[in-house]
């Protein structure tokens, strides 16, 4: 059995670790409030973002055939935005979204899958796999601006527009609850004016029918509008998706810490049991040896009497 | 007089949202006046200033790029980013200037360019605004400063 001392030092280090994840917990929190309010922030615009696009659709201007981001073409490649976390220490955060992601690539039968990873862990661990990758965006700020994720939307963007991906898609992981979180994959392109349901966006949006205002003056014309719309629309669903993410990421690593931490205090009480009882043992053992010097002592006296 | 409800909206957040007489817009094809029950209407905008009138009062924004739809009852602007006269950085602002102007000056490549312009362009805009906002001021509010 260890001595008291090292128990003692043992106890010693796991309080401090505890006391350590305690405060990341507590950092992880108000990381996850700041994440979650971002993104409620971008609700007014997608609202109205998504019901300007709908009056498009439903005067028949966004016709499949009016903007190439609108062309439904048969699905031969498809990219994945796959939006994990830069850091490691939140539980099963990545592991469940490289998951899902995995078994997208393999349902995707026929269809070849090439990734756009977000943050460190996803791109490392699809290099290992030998999955092509054809760009990877990671030390994403802590909160990021919609000028930090514009070159992400602008790969995707691109890549449809040359023919690269017929079909692009983002993984990323939804914010549900504090304590629940699901890795979630929802198309980006081409965007479909009438199907709200299926775009990534659909929860921060309600599906109002346009109320019919008569014809709508465009000016220039209809396609330069649908040409401002429709990037800035592909953004906003990436941004959104990049901060649900983040939410997801910091409740993450605050139910882990949260964990972390009460397992160190239930450690840190059986280290003190089994202190208690070196010590109690320790103190036996230095009674029984001055009990019995006393005792020898006290023979001894007797003996030369 | 009736009035006519006027979102100004940007990704990052909602920047305002109030019922106004009317709202002067810096629109692609040169700046539109709208007042209530307007006809309905969709315009990609530029970098510019955007005014809305309320009583006597009148409120200033930069914004740079975005669409704005005009609805009989309503306005909602979309811009890239929209700040109120009060919140621009003057001394930023001409930082910027400064810095865009310089780099115009090293001729970049084209795409450069274009890009350096249009932050130019912002950054005028922005310096326009606020100075606006610094001539409005009374005297004794100026004071109190």
């Amino acid at each position: 059995m260890a001595t008291a001392r090292e128990i003692k030092r043992r106890i010693r280090s796991v309080e401090n670790i505890g006391q350590i994840t305690r405060a990341m917990e507590a950092v992880a929190a108000s990381k996850m409030k700041r994440a979650q309010d971002q993104v409620l922030s971008t609700r007014a615009y997608a609202q109205k973002a998504w019901e300007v696009l709908t009056h498009l659709a439903s005067q028949r201007v966004a016709d499949e055939a009016m903007h190439p981001l609108l062309q439904i073409r048969p699905v031969n490649n498809i990219g994945l935005v796959l939006i994990t976390s830069d850091r490691g220490l939140c539980g099963a955060f990545n592991h469940n979204m490289i998951r899902r992601a995995l078994e997208f690539i393999e349902a995707a039968e026929g269809a070849t899958v090439q990734l756009i990873t977000v943050g460190r862990t996803g791109r490392n661990f699809m290099l290992r796999l030998g999955q092509p990758i054809v760009a990877e965006f990671s030390n994403l700020p802590a909160a990021p601006g919609l000028t930090d994720i514009t070159p992400i939307a602008r790969v995707a963007i691109n890549g449809f527009l040359n023919g690269q991906f017929d079909l692009v898609c983002l993984a990323y992981t939804d914010f549900i609850t504090t304590l629940t979180q699901r890795p979630a994959i929802k198309r980006l392109l081409p965007i479909r004016p009438m199907e709200l349901g299926t775009q990534a966006m659909a929860e921060y949006v309600e599906d109002v029918r346009p109320t019919p205002v008569g014809e709508y003056i465009y000016e220039p014309d209809p396609h330069t509008i649908l040409d401002e719309v429709l990037p800035r629309f592909t953004e906003l669903q990436v941004y959104q998706a990049v901060l649900e993410s983040i939410a997801s990421e910091h409740s993450a690593r605050m139910v882990a810490m949260r964990n972390a931490t009460e397992s160190a205090a239930e450690l840190v009480e059986e280290l003190t049991l089994s202190f208690n009882k070196a010590r109690q043992q320790a103190i036996t053992r230095e009674i029984m040896d001055i009990a019995g010097g006393a005792e020898a002592m006290a023979q001894a006296r007797a003996a030369a009497q | 007089m009736s009035t006519i409800k006027c979102d100004i909206v940007t990704v990052e957040r909602q920047v305002y949202s109030d019922e106004v007489d009317m709202v002067v817009a810096p629109g692609i094809m040169g700046t539109l006046g709208i007042l209530p029950r307007h006809a309905p209407l969709i315009t990609a905008l530029q970098e510019g200033e955007l005014r809305l009138k309320k009583g006597d009062e009148e409120e200033i924004f930069a914004v740079s790029g975005g669409y704005i739809e005009v609805r009989p009852d309503r306005v909602i602007i979309m811009a890239d980013t929209a700040e109120h006269a009060d919140e621009i950085d003057e001394a930023r602002a001409e930082a910027a200037r400064r810095r865009a102007e310089q780099l115009l000056k090293e001729k970049p490549p084209d795409i450069d360019r274009a890009a350096i312009e249009g932050a130019l362009r912002r950054s005028r805009v922005r310096l326009k605004v606020a100075r606006k906002r610094r001539r409005r001021a009374r005297p004794q509010e100026r004071i109190e400063e």
